[in-house]
């Protein structure tokens, strides 16, 4: 099993206390020398226990990462396209791991085929400065398959329709 | 942006250490300071080249389902579709895309039951077909900025 695959059951429920740290955590940690104290502050808890169940929540993909998230498009990263492939089904999941390594893939996800209407199993999201630069990726992508994928295309989004950030509670 | 920005950028994107001094182990690594480190933070947030610090959670083990919908609808219908869809509060984000397929749609629901309840809707409402996409697996990403 990959790294950011999770074993938490999906169907589990959280606990209590992790449940207040996403909450506490969602829109960010505090920027200051001991931002887990803080957390711990202000749900009443002490401090190594806010710790050892965000490393529990890493462990097991609750939590992908911590870190920084960059705004693409200020870093001039503008362009993106969802690339579709229709891979063989015996090579998706070598393909998948494969082409997810690529550091201009930022997701990588295996969909249900839809006969007639959709043949592509494979999708994945490419970023670049420009079209083209996206392009010379796709290419690179489409080599790797080689012949493992029988079709592939490029779908460039044209326009944000609606975008609302996902909130837990 | 300046050389410790870009390196602060390319090494913090993840694997920031859950620790008591997680700004002074990372400021370490980087050899700078952590005040140093907390102030470049928060400038990349205040002047919008980062857009967030802290955890990224996988939405799916906080409760709830997801799934990825297209739908192909002719550029007269386009806009009426579109608005229709877009009501719904169960969808997430709304894509137009350069294909045949040409809208495409996250749906967050409280329950797998609500997804399927919600695209029934949206396909009555609309007169469309809703492709029904779920993510069947997950790849690993190693998909960073570098700068």
């Amino acid at each position: 099993m990959s790294a950011c695959e999770s074993t938490f059951p999906p169907s589990s429920s959280m606990s209590e206390l992790d449940r207040a740290i996403v909450l506490a955590t969602q829109a960010g940690l505090a920027l200051e020398p001991r931002p887990y104290h803080r957390i711990a502050d202000e749900l009443g808890v002490d401090p190594e226990l806010v710790m050892v169940r965000m490393r529990k929540m890493l462990e097991d993909g609750r939590i992908r990462r911590i870190g920084l998230v960059p705004n693409h498009y200020r870093l001039g990263c503008t362009a993106n396209g969802m690339a579709v492939w229709d891979v063989a089904d015996p090579y998706v999941d070598q393909a998948g791991e494969q082409i997810a390594a690529l550091d201009f893939v930022s997701h990588c996800y295996q969909r249900p085929r839809l006969p007639p209407a959709w043949r592509y199993n494979l999708f994945t999201m490419v970023h670049g400065k420009n079209r083209y630069e996206v392009r010379k990726s796709v290419a690179r992508i489409a080599r790797i398959l080689g012949d493992r994928c029988s079709a592939h295309e490029v779908l460039f989004s044209t326009r944000i329709l609606k975008k609302t950030g996902l909130r837990f509670g | 942006m300046d050389e410790l920005d870009a390196r602060i950028v390319n090494a913090i994107q993840g694997g920031f250490p859950v620790t008591e001094r997680p700004f002074l182990d990372a400021a370490r690594a980087l050899h700078t300071t952590e005040d140093e480190l907390l102030l470049r933070l928060k400038n990349m947030l205040d002047d919008g080249v980062a857009t967030r610090f802290g955890p990224l959670f996988n939405a799916e083990h906080m409760g709830g389902a997801f799934t990825l919908c297209a739908m192909s609808v002719p550029p007269d219908d386009f806009d009426d579709v579109v608005e229709q869809i877009n009501a719904h509060p169960q969808v997430a984000h709304n894509y137009e895309r350069e294909h045949t397929m040409n809208i495409w749609f996250v749906l967050a629901t409280e329950t797998p039951e609500e997804i399927d309840s919600t695209i029934a809707e949206i396909e009555e409402e609309t007169g469309y077909v809703v492709h029904n996409l779920p993510k069947s697996k997950e790849y690993c990403v190693g998909f960073r900025v570098n700068l």
